[in-house]
């Protein structure tokens, strides 16, 4: 933005003003307005002769002149104003030019043009004088600015100024409001101008306005309309006489849609974030559910194949660290190999030997992920790796005024279901997924068809592995990378594929998602500490009732 | 552990007073009984009579670090008496440890009175300091020495009681009950992180003073409390050993082989496990209740699954399944860590780590079975070796 | 109960299952299943894979609720309503196809486990082995030709061995009805005859229902023999005249 107005402030420049190489620049606009006044009394002086004037004129000259400014639409005269608010506007005392400055490293300052932005070259403190302005100037500039800025080319500028003039909407904002509203085209800055004006209109003595007010606000969700239908019926209740029945009867028919409105707003919000967390929980347990569900494999370092993949997203961000959204791109792909690897690793050496042996498995395998912990404790320290995050994934997307979702939990929700969707067609499409159930199913016949199941075995629990490292390239892109990180998923990722049911992608999905936005739910209500704890104890419950979870199969061979 | 012998003495009924019989055909059982008396006696007596200067003395500190490892034994004793004998894996016994624990530490902290930084006689410290008014009810009868004492084996058997209830009646078992253990310790670990538990939150229960009125910090006090721990961990192994060697110890061990099996029998397999479940979460409560005063504090940190797991791994690192191993895991285990966490302090995670996979690849039945084999090879009670060790692998393939 | 024929309730029945069925997620394993068997009678079962026998002994044992049909125990105990302890304790037995022993404890334990009485947590708890309750044991130890191995581990026995173990911990348990899956797998043709003969035997105290693949063994056994065939009864009486069953012969040797 700032960088557009430079760009515009040059061409304004380049096209208008001549550049005299001797002469100040205030210099040559003063002589060429005194020019101008001599052939026509009436003359209208320009923005830059009136900013040229700010110098030399006293408080009361002053307001007519920030007037003027105001006036003059000149794509540069909220930034002139804005300065001179700030106390950021200088002149020069030897030319009279008008200027900000910038400290530079030898105590000198650097004059910068107002107009053109150009440096001016370098000037001690004193020959840079402050253009003073008083208390009832200030009060002046602050009704200027917010009127300059809602008449800016800039939507996102007006937008910002319709939510201000929102926030102080009084008696003095209306002939603004008004104003703004007949050229403002974008439909959006539109209904805050509205609102804005039907909140005024609130306070009027016509009750025709009013209620018409009334009924325009019904369905707004700006926070500034529940407090102005609040202070409506609070006036109401004072004084009985100042409202009429009807008035009365429609605004609290108003503020309790908008009430009702929020609170779905809030349903809505924490269900969002319970799919969010949800996706997360997804991402950690699908692994899980191949390692655990379809192996029968307790990896209790799961959690740690999480936690490399995301230690390998800060080190290729460390390796590319100018191109953030590639890196994120790239660590996927190298998330999925490192933890993959490691897994293969791990079953070759130590799951191969305890095969139908689950509970030595689980010890085994939790030794392991000590032993990952410390392994990269040791390496990268124990304190939590910054990891960042794209420009392209921070930020909001705005469902209605009172509803603004982040981005980054739209991407992961977006992520976990590709993921979901990859790994279900890698099992059912490909070859590999083909022997892979096979070898699950019956192993010695699998095994006696020319499938080799070692091989297998340790290409599936890389896949399991691989998909916990991808979870993680997610999971530092959410929290803090840290050597714990794997720790405090590994249980709720168990707990997922528990409530789902072993050996169930589906049931892994409805588990996740169920798990997430119950404990969304809950928090509102219950804290976030106590949520965890009702879902836990509430999934211990459910084990009770149905101890093979959601989608368990049925039947005499499940059984032993 | 030993049935075979167990069986031929019950059959020739020795004339022996009824503690004595319980270690009969248990030579690790009764060395470890003559070793604890021992350690209990010398112990006090090396440090309250020889001075600090003495070849004889021993300090304090070691006195009170040994207390602690006893009281791990005591655990680790309670643990394999579950998993051992009965194959329930159980992910969450720190739990009943820290609840023993928290009941101790309750009634330490009403002994504190007015001693505390607020001066609150009613009132402890934290609870002055989160604006309280009045004892939450749960913290009534906890000034009665009595009555903490029945719940450090109350709350611990209760808890232990509702969930192996619920759980074992819809028959979860193999790693699904471990799973399910865990994630009961970690709710309440989370749930004693919380202020509002009343339970003092994340600093848990500390400054204690005395206890019935003897100072905590005095010697003597830590003597009695050391004596207390070896007691407690010998009638521990004589319950354990009363209860695995009578008839309701082979249904256990059947169980553990061959649950469905059982059940065919007539025997109903959800009441023994119950049963064997509460016995050795009331031994956890012990431990922690033992531990408390000696270490001086008790917080949720003890509630954390990876502490469940340690425990688990004392138990297979002497011996699954066989009572006196679950002693000497227990205290080899904890005197490695302590010294190496003093040593090298980076490396203790790698052990530990290194000790779960090898101990489940290499030495599946523990230092008691690495130690049977040594004798096997001397060729000394090779017939007998021969038998426990079949046995052994035997209950490690079936019970997983 | 109320579905109840009378006429079925004019004869003593040990077993009585009538119109029984299963389902595993659409898969019927039972289907409308009815099989009556007299006190003292020995029954065999055949069928081929998935014909539901072991489906059969679940719903008998308790194991497996059947979602429809009635399983009487003596004319009075209605068996769905009980578990599987509770139904061992009423008095049916059951041997599985593969041997299941107790392989960690010894051949004597197995058996004094599986005697009738104390199965309560404080009788097991404080049991002491009776000189009467030893003598039993010994004479089933007499029985089963292990008396040279009592003090051997369940383990260290061998395939055959391990299913006599099991019939005697099933003869221990003193149950009025046994049900005995493939008790002739792994057996030399001797042990096979010889266990027809202990069969035979103890068909004469108790009922008996076998299931087996071994013609040999059940032609020795000279029983009537009920035909399974995807989950119902497809054909019952003689070995000779079910053996010449058109049906029968279809199912077996395919169309």
């Amino acid at each position: 933005m700032k960088l557009l107005k430079t760009l515009l402030l040059c061409m304004v420049a380049l096209n208008s003003v001549p550049s005299y190489a001797s002469n100040g620049e205030c210099e040559t606009y003063l002589q060429s307005e005194i020019e101008a006044h001599q052939f026509n009394q009436d003359y209208q002086s320009t923005f830059e002769q009136q900013v040229c004037r700010l110098v030399d004129a006293d408080y009361a000259e002053k307001e007519i002149l920030i007037n003027g400014i105001a006036k003059s639409e000149d794509e540069n005269a909220l930034f002139v104003i804005n300065a001179l608010l700030n106390a950021d506007l200088f002149y020069n005392k030897k030319n009279g030019d008008v200027v900000t400055r910038k400290e530079l490293e030898n105590g000198k300052y650097q004059a910068i043009s107002v107009f053109t932005q150009q440096e001016l070259g370098e000037f001690k403190k004193r020959d840079l004088r402050k253009i003073g302005i008083n208390n009832s100037l200030r009060r002046v500039i602050n009704g200027v600015v917010a009127e300059l800025q809602i008449s800016s080319s800039n939507p996102a500028d007006r937008e910002a100024a319709a939510l201000e003039l929102l926030k102080a909407a009084d008696n003095s904002a209306l002939p603004i409001l008004e104003k703004a509203l007949t050229k403002e085209s974008d439909e959006d800055i539109a209904t805050i101008l509205q609102t804005a004006r039907a909140l005024v209109l609130l306070q009027s003595d016509d009750a025709i306005a009013r209620m018409e007010s009334i009924q325009f606000l019904n369905g707004s969700l700006y926070v500034e309309t529940r407090n102005g239908l609040n202070a409506f019926l609070n006036r109401a209740k004072q004084d009985a006489g100042l409202y009429g029945k009807a008035e009365i009867l429609e605004a609290e028919k108003s503020l309790e849609a908008i009430n009702q409105l929020v609170k779905i707003n809030g349903v809505m919000e924490n269900v969002y974030f319970g799919i969010a967390l949800g996706a997360v929980l997804l991402l950690a347990a699908i692994g899980l559910a191949i390692t655990f569900g379809v192996m029968g494999v307790i990896n209790m370092a799961h959690g740690e194949m999480i936690m490399l993949g995301a230690y390998t997203t800060f080190v290729i961000q460390q390796l590319m660290p100018n191109s953030i959204g590639m890196s994120l791109v790239v660590s996927i792909p190298a998330a999925f190999l490192v933890s993959g690897l490691v897994g293969v690793l791990i079953e070759r050496t130590v799951i191969r030997h305890l095969y139908g042996r689950p509970l030595e498995t689980l010890l085994a395998t939790f030794g392991i992920s000590l032993v990952l912990q410390q392994a990269v404790r040791s390496i990268f320290g124990p304190l939590n790796q910054d990891v960042q995050t794209p420009d392209w994934m921070a930020g909001t997307f705005s469902v209605n005024a009172g509803l603004e979702l982040t981005f980054n939990r739209l991407y992961i929700i977006i992520f976990s279901l590709l993921v979901l969707a990859a790994l279900a067609v890698v099992l059912k499409k490909t070859l590999f997924g083909l022997q892979m159930r096979a070898v699950t199913m019956n192993r010695p016949m699998a095994s006696s068809m020319g499938i080799k199941t070692g091989w297998v075995d340790a290409l599936t629990f890389g896949l399991g592995s691989g998909i916990a490292g991808i979870a993680g390239v997610a999971l530092s892109q959410l929290t803090n990378v840290g050597p714990n990180l794997g720790q405090q998923y590994i249980i709720d990722s168990f707990m997922v594929v528990v409530f789902g049911g072993v050996g169930n992608l589906w049931g892994t999905l409805v588990g996740a998602m169920s798990l997430g936005v119950a404990n969304k739910i809950f928090e509102p209500m219950a804290g976030a500490v106590l949520a965890k704890i009702i879902v836990l104890v509430a999934i211990i419950l459910f084990i009770q009732k149905r101890p093979r979870g959601l989608f368990a199969l049925k039947g005499r061979s499940v059984e032993d | 552990m030993d049935t075979m012998q167990q069986t031929t003495q019950s059959i020739s009924k020795p004339k022996l007073g009824p503690l004595a019989t319980l270690l009969v055909g248990d030579k690790g059982g009764q060395k470890l009984i003559f070793a604890l008396i021992a350690i209990a006696i010398i112990f006090p007596f090396c440090n309250l009579v020889f001075p600090q200067d003495s070849f004889f003395h021993i300090s304090t500190y070691t006195l009170t670090l040994t207390g602690k490892y006893l009281c791990y034994a005591l655990l680790a004793l309670a643990v394999d008496l579950i998993w051992g004998y009965c194959g329930i894996l159980s992910l969450g016994h720190g739990a009943f440890f820290a609840l023993g624990g928290y009941a101790m530490g309750m009634y330490l902290m009403r002994q504190i009175g007015d001693r505390g930084v607020y001066g609150n006689p009613e009132l402890p410290d934290f609870m002055v300091f989160l604006n309280w008014s009045e004892l939450p009810w749960y913290w009534y009868g906890f000034d009665q020495f009595w009555f903490s004492m029945i719940m450090v084996l109350m709350a611990p058997g209760i808890l232990a009681f509702v969930f192996g209830w619920l759980a074992f009646r819809s028959r979860v078992t193999g790693v699904y009950l471990s799973i399910i253990t865990q994630a009961l310790t970690y709710a309440l670990m989370l749930a004693f992180f919380r202020n509002d538990m009343g339970f003092g939150g994340n600093n848990g229960l500390t400054d204690f003073k005395d206890i019935l009125g003897f100072d905590l910090q005095s010697s003597g006090t830590r003597n009695v409390l050391f004596i207390a721990s070896a007691s407690a961990l010998i009638i521990g192994y004589l319950i354990s050993r009363f209860i695995t060697r009578s008839k309701l110890g082979r249904v256990l061990v059947s169980i553990r082989d061959a649950e469905s099996r059982t059940r065919f029998l007539g025997y109903r397999v959800e009441h023994y496990k119950l049963f064997v479940f509460v016995v050795s979460a009331m031994l956890a409560g012990v431990a922690g209740a033992l531990y408390v005063p000696q270490v001086g504090i008790i917080n949720p940190g003890e509630f954390t699954p990876i502490n469940s797991i340690e425990i688990i791994i004392w138990v297979a690192v002497g011996g699954r399944g066989s009572l006196f191993g679950a002693v000497i895991g227990a205290i080899a285990v904890n005197y490695a860590k302590t010294y190496f966490t003093g040593a090298f302090a980076e490396l203790w995670l790698f052990m530990l780590g290194g000790l779960f996979v090898l101990t489940t690849l290499y030495l599946p039945k523990g230092i008691v079975g690495l130690w049977q084999q040594i004798k096997q090879g001397d060729g000394k009670a090779a017939q007998l070796a021969n038998v426990i060790t079949a046995k052994f692998s035997n209950a490690f393939s079936k019970g997983a | 109960m109320s579905e109840l024929r009378p006429k079925h309730l004019e004869q003593a029945y040990s077993l009585y299952m009538d119109g029984v069925s299963v389902s595993f997620d659409g898969f019927k394993a039972l289907n409308n299943l009815s099989l009556y068997i007299k006190p003292g009678e020995m029954r065999a079962i055949i069928g081929p894979n998935g014909a539901g026998k072991t489906t059969m002994m679940d719903v008998i044992t308790g194991k497996t609720k059947p979602d429809t049909g009635t399983v009487l125990f003596n004319n009075t105990t209605d068996l769905t309503q009980h578990d599987e302890a509770a139904v061992a304790n009423i008095g049916v037995g059951r041997k599985f196809q593969k041997p299941s022993v107790i392989e960690s404890l010894t051949v004597f334990e197995n058996l004094e486990l599986a005697q009738k009485g104390g199965r309560s947590i404080w009788q097991a708890l404080f049991h002491k082995l009776s000189d009467e309750r030893a003598k039993k044991i010994q004479d089933t130890l007499e029985l089963i030709a292990l008396a040279d191995k009592q003090h051997e581990l369940a383990a260290n026995l061998s395939h055959g061995q391990k299913q006599w173990l099991e019939i005697g911990m099933l003869i221990s348990q003193e149950p009025e009805l046994l049900l005995i899956d493939e008790p002739a797998a792994g057996m030399t043709d001797e042990e096979t005859m010889k266990t027809a003969e202990l069969f035979k035997k103890l068909a004469q105290k108790h009922s008996l229902v076998v299931v087996e693949h071994d013609m040999d063994f059940i032609a020795a056994l000279d029983c009537k023999v009920t035909v399974l065939h995807e989950g119902s009864v497809l054909a019952e009486g003689s070995l000779e005249s079910v053996q010449n069953n058109q049906q029968v012969i279809e199912v077996y040797l395919g169309r």
